[in-house]
């Protein structure tokens, strides 16, 4: 087990070397700096500023010290806010981003995995056809789109919750979770009410009904478990898509995290911000990607068995 | 005590109602065993579990009859009153052990729910009598094995599993549908003693369903033969084995395997040698020793029977043959050329003169290729037949393996599991390979179309002179066609004679316990213990 996940994390490492190397080299093709700016700037200033931030090196020499910093752990200062560090600015937003993301998901499950289980129950059916055609409709609309609409209704005419802010007002946490997290709900409906049909006609399901259980036991106790298994390896890909995807919500609603951060800072220039954040959310997304497969396995009896002898 | 009159159950779809159980009449009484006997599609497992309302209703209709059990209509009570008896008064066993039990809870769990649910009784006197009863049918160590999953149990023992939570709230009528069909002869002899056990000492009725007489003759009080829905005989075990009056009924006693094949060729060269042989397969820390150090020849011409329990390697032994899997040490010579030393080129001309048959017709064909495909793509592989001659070559091979031409264009899920198996059988036989490896061709079919595609394999063997290794769980199979008998246990050779020899004067007491342990074997000898 223990030789399983330091095996992966080590192949983790070439990853996100490529994933530095690239980002590194790619924003410096883009053009302007971070520096750039309409008014003159007195060459003396930009000098020292340029050799604060190592500018006056070569890019190769940029790129080996940035590796050497992150050795360390150090992300650099950031560009465009200063006397900030990048580890700063990403540890001011990543806790709201992380608490937003989890709410998502809470929405994303409770929604999305009622509304499959119930489909399933009865395919090709109403009871069918109903969820799973708001399902369709949830992913076809961007949160972009649906951000103003909820806005719209629940804060403007019902005037009912809060249309901006993260902890100022109560209720502000609602509307960017179900935003966040409607897309989501409609890809786990879809995941459940195919993993529930696959269950539901298995031979064991047969059993549990000869035994005389009644429907709803055979539906809880032997066929969730099973039919869930998707969606759980699901949910914890989609946390780390949550994490680097929320900049859309984040803008719409106001909310300091570190989507808005990461868009900014492209905007800015802000190199090492840049840079930083696409590491952290790269290094989150492979660790990820390992909890995904490493609980998806933890729930079948059979592949747990053979992690341990791993 | 259960007593089934006229009944009739249809599916009804778009495309009209389909008959599947049409006017049957049969009972079951208490302390005796009724077994229903028919092909796949005879309508038999569908007449057992509409009772219960196992059928999935729409489209499954029962559109008549009735079904007396404990003075109670079957047909007429609603889902919860069927509930009531689901489990409590009538449990089932079903075919395979392998996906009826849930893999995701314990098998304490799912033994004791039912009891818990029907008897509202605590969790720790429910664990308490799972425990017992899984003793009585043949756990080990049932107090500590109850928290086990079912992957962590073999094919037979999950079978001893389904059985105990059949029996947990003391069944006044099982109904047993093919409980041995998935497993090893010599664990389907042990179920089964199991099952008559049972019954004798809980004085319950079982209903048994199976498509193979021998399976039941030592076992059924009353026998009920189906065909298409329809019973077309009913009697007590002898009169249906001795007097039995209905063609049907007498066909499937026909292809009941007895007796073995005249041993015609004489001691001939060799053309496969096996030295040492070892194939063993990497797991976790200890390897399994899959093949643990065979020595045996294939003469040209023969048809050499490889028989063991699942897990013997009998499997890997032909795979090896073909480097379908890598071998460990030893060495294969076939025809002077040393085959594990073999590069990927030599290899593919080997492969055009040795074939493989598999197990499951249904697995082995590609869906998306139809017929004509299937049998053209080895010739134009090998390159025996161009684009204009091929259509030619499959229609002879068509002919040869008893398809009607005009099945070319079809795809496999459009034939039933015997044409499949042909079609696999053409496939194997149409680059006139020198040697066949069969792996268990027959197992996965009615005895029925066993029997006939046997007969296919026997004669073209002759045709195409055909050395074969003919590997099978199943003897009485083996018997039919085999020259000589090599006999496997945990990857090492029991004991190996001619077939005439082996089932005369078996040496060695494992080959002993094989024989005894094929079904029916008092037909064999052909005195049926009277019923």
């Amino acid at each position: 087990m223990l030789r399983f996940i330091g095996f992966r994390l080590l192949q983790a490492l070439p990853v996100l070397l490529v994933v530095i190397t690239v980002t590194f080299f790619l924003i410096r093709v883009a053009p302007g700096g971070p520096f750039d700016s309409e008014k003159a700037v007195i060459p003396e200033v930009q000098a020292a500023l340029e050799a604060q931030y190592r500018l006056n090196l070569t890019l190769f020499q940029q790129y080996t010290a940035y590796l050497g910093d992150l050795f360390h752990g150090d992300f650099g200062p950031s560009f465009k806010y200063p006397g900030r560090s990048v580890n700063e600015l990403i540890a001011a937003g990543f806790p709201v981003t992380a608490e937003l993301a989890f709410y998502a998901l809470l929405v994303a499950l409770t929604i999305g995995g009622i509304a499959g289980i119930v489909a399933s129950l009865k395919p090709n059916s109403a009871q069918d056809y109903i969820p799973m055609s708001v399902a369709m409709i949830g992913i076809c609309m961007p949160s972009l789109l649906l951000g103003p609409i909820l806005i719209l209704l629940f804060g403007i005419y019902l005037d009912w919750l809060p249309v901006s802010g993260w902890g100022d007002s109560p209720g502000d946490k609602i509307l960017p979770a179900i935003t966040l997290g409607s897309a989501y709900a409609a890809y786990i409906a879809r995941l459940s009410r195919a993993g529930m049909l696959e269950v539901m006609s298995q031979d064991y399901i047969r059993t549990a009904r000869a035994k005389g259980l009644p429907e709803w036991q055979v539906v809880s106790r032997h066929a969730l478990r099973g039919g869930m298994i998707p969606v759980v390896a699901f949910l914890v890909l989609a946390f780390a898509g949550l994490l680097s995807g929320s900049f859309v919500v984040e803008t719409i609603f106001q909310i300091p995290g570190l989507g808005r951060f990461y868009v900014q800072a492209a905007f800015n220039r802000d190199y090492t911000m840049i840079l930083g954040s696409t590491i952290f959310l790269a290094t989150l997304i492979v660790f990820f990607n390992l909890l995904s497969d490493i609980l998806a396995a933890w729930m079948n009896p059979r592949l747990r068995d053979q992690m341990r002898a791993l | 005590m259960l007593k089934v009159q006229h009944l009739s159950v249809s599916f009804v779809t778009r495309l009209g109602a389909n008959k599947a159980v049409d006017n049957v009449t049969f009972s079951v009484e208490s302390g005796k065993i009724t077994a229903i006997i028919g092909e796949s599609g005879s309508g038999k497992s569908v007449a057992c579990c509409s009772l219960l309302g196992l059928i999935p209703s729409p489209p499954g209709l029962i559109e008549g009859g009735r079904a007396l059990f404990d003075g109670k209509d079957l047909t007429k009570l609603n889902e919860a009153q069927l509930r009531k008896i689901r489990g409590r008064d009538i449990a089932m066993v079903f075919q395979d052990p392998m996906t009826c039990l849930n893999p995701y809870m314990t098998i304490g769990d799912q033994l004791t729910e039912s009891l818990r649910y029907h008897q509202k009784i605590r969790r720790t006197e429910a664990r308490r009598r799972a425990i017992e009863l899984l003793q009585e049918v043949g756990i080990r160590e049932p107090a500590s094995t109850i928290d086990s999953y079912p992957h962590q149990f073999s094919g037979g023992m999950r079978q001893r599993v389904m059985i105990a939570m059949a029996l947990i709230n003391e069944p006044k009528l099982l109904i047993a549908d093919e409980p041995t069909t998935a497993l090893d002869v010599t664990i389907q002899a042990q179920i089964l003693q199991l099952l008559a056990d049972l019954q004798k000492r809980r004085d319950i009725g079982i209903l048994f369903i199976s498509h193979d007489l021998a399976v039941i003759a030592d076992i059924a009080d009353q026998i009920v033969v189906m065909q298409e829905g329809k019973v077309v005989e009913t009697g007590t075990r002898s009169e249906i084995f001795h007097n039995a009056q209905h063609p049907y009924t007498q066909r499937l006693l026909a292809a009941i395997p007895t007796g073995g094949k005249e041993i015609a060729s004489p001691e001939s060269e060799s053309l496969i040698q096996i030295r040492d042989l070892c194939t063993w397969f990497q797991h976790s820390n200890a390897p399994v020793k899959a093949v643990d150090g065979v020595n045996f020849d294939i003469y040209r011409g023969e048809v050499l029977g490889l028989v063991g329990e699942s897990g013997s390697g009998k499997s890997t032994i032909g795979r090896s043959i073909l480097r379908l899997v890598n071998v460990t040490s030893g060495q294969i010579i076939f025809d002077g050329l040393d085959v594990t030393a073999l590069r990927p080129h030599e290899l593919k001309k080997l492969r055009r003169r040795m074939q493989f048959i598999f197990q499951d017709p249904f697995a082995s064909l590609n869906p998306r290729m139809t017929v004509y495909e299937t049998l053209s793509e080895p010739l134009l592989l090998h390159r025996i037949e161009n684009r204009s001659t091929v259509a030619a070559s499959v229609l002879r091979l068509m002919d040869n393996v008893g398809l009607a031409r005009g099945f070319a264009r079809k795809y496999p899920h459009e034939f039933s599991g015997g044409q499949r198996q042909r079609i696999a059988i053409g496939r194997a036989v149409a680059t006139r390979p020198e040697f066949i490896v069969a792996d268990e061709p027959v197992s996965a079919l009615d005895v029925t179309i066993q029997a006939q595609i046997l007969e296919l394999m026997r004669e073209l063997g002759r045709e195409y002179g055909l050395t074969m290794l003919f590997i099978s769980h199943d003897l009485a199979v083996v018997r039919q066609l085999a020259d000589r008998i090599i006999v496997l246990q945990a990857g090492k050779v029991v004991e190996q004679a001619s077939t005439r020899d082996l089932f005369a004067q078996p040496q060695k007491a494992y080959t002993r316990q094989l024989l005894q342990s094929i079904p029916g074997r008092g037909l064999l000898k052909g005195d049926v213990a009277g019923g």
